[in-house]
């Protein structure tokens, strides 16, 4: 059984890594990714990312898709533990900084003491001071 | 942290989310929250997840956040500065100076609070969006994978492969050497107390002149 977290979702799949190429089926990838693959490439909403040309087998194989080399494509981290047992898919850096340099405040979902969740976004209309502290 | 300055301008549409960033999970941050009882939302982040989101380094860091959900001021220090440093690590005494210096940043910071939940856009704290742009703080590849590599060190942990885990943290700081959140929470994971203990210390030390909380570019800071 392998591990992958993605997107703060822990997905759980019967396919082995081999080294960190890891070939899912489409409805895993689809999963795991969020983007499907398409005659024109690997999509999500209107966009697609094509595979560069002579590259297929790389990406796409007996039905298969690996991860790997679409967090490569992608430049989304894939990291894993040695045996390749747990992955962490992560979104790439330029996704992070567009989405601050667009100033609107990344949404976020988390617990408070008793285990009741709090959105960022429940808060809106509010001036809200977002601050990080820790007991450590 | 905020309980007094949260009450005074809850009534002008203001409100403080204090997020602990705590691998250990609820009970880890509980004694504080439960002395401090606010009345603000204190959130958990085991995963340091909004450390990933507003590429924070450090506590405490805040963003200001207007009422459109846009950001006005990006991470930035909350209000402290490098006094600890001159600490006694035995006795925890800090000079005179050093307090009372503390004690006026924090004030400045929560004075600029006032200033924007009094005036919004129209306040001298409140960034223009190309200024606000510019003082985000930027993610590299390295950062990013450092974000995947402490996920996947953090979720080792909690499923009994510590030692495993533990390794995989420290790739993560490797990755992003700069954030002391990492560090210390690593280090946390590890052994309670560790964070604070003689490794803190040294790795302070070993910051030389270079500042352990970045400075406030604020009106009014020295």
């Amino acid at each position: 059984m392998t591990t992958i977290i993605s997107a703060g979702t822990v997905h759980r799949v019967t396919e082995r890594a081999d080294g960190t190429d890891l070939w899912l089926t489409p409805k895993q990838f689809e999963a795991v990714t969020g983007f499907a693959l398409k005659p024109e490439g690997f999509c999500r909403d209107a966009i697609c990312i094509p595979i560069p040309p002579g590259r297929d087998a790389h990406y796409r194989h007996n039905r298969k898709i690996n991860v790997a080399a679409f967090a490569h494509l992608t430049h989304r981290p894939w990291v894993g533990t040695e045996t390749g047992d747990t992955w962490v898919l992560e979104e790439p850096a330029e996704a992070r900084n567009e989405a601050l340099q667009s100033l609107d405040a990344p949404d976020f979902e988390l617990p408070d003491l008793d285990g009741q969740l709090h959105r960022l976004s429940d808060y809106r209309g509010k001036r809200v001071l977002l601050s990080s502290w820790a007991s450590w | 942290m905020w309980q007094a300055l949260y009450e005074e301008l809850k009534p002008a549409n203001f409100v403080v989310i204090a997020v602990a960033l705590e691998s250990r999970g609820a009970d880890a941050a509980r004694p504080s929250i439960e002395h401090a009882k606010p009345t603000y939302p204190c959130l958990i982040d085991i995963d340091h997840t909004v450390a990933r989101l507003y590429n924070m380094i450090n506590v405490p860091q805040a963003v200001w956040i207007d009422e459109h959900g846009h950001i006005v001021r990006p991470t930035e220090t909350a209000g402290v500065t490098e006094g600890f440093r001159k600490m006694n690590p035995t006795t925890y005494e800090m000079p005179k100076q050093e307090i009372e210096e503390g004690a006026a940043a924090r004030s400045r910071y929560l004075d600029a609070i006032r200033d924007w939940v009094a005036n919004g856009a129209k306040s001298k704290f409140a960034l223009a969006a190309a200024e606000a742009r510019r003082r985000t703080p930027q993610f590299t590849p390295d950062v990013a994978r450092a974000h995947a590599t402490f996920r996947l060190g953090r979720y080792l942990v909690e499923h009994g492969r510590r030692d495993e885990g533990l390794q995989t943290l420290e790739k993560a700081v490797a990755l992003n050497p700069d954030a002391w959140s990492m560090w210390r929470q690593m280090a946390d994971l590890d052994t309670v107390g560790k964070s604070g203990g003689p490794e803190f210390w040294a790795r302070v030390r070993a910051l030389g002149d270079k500042r352990y909380y970045a400075a406030v570019d604020m009106p009014g800071e020295p």
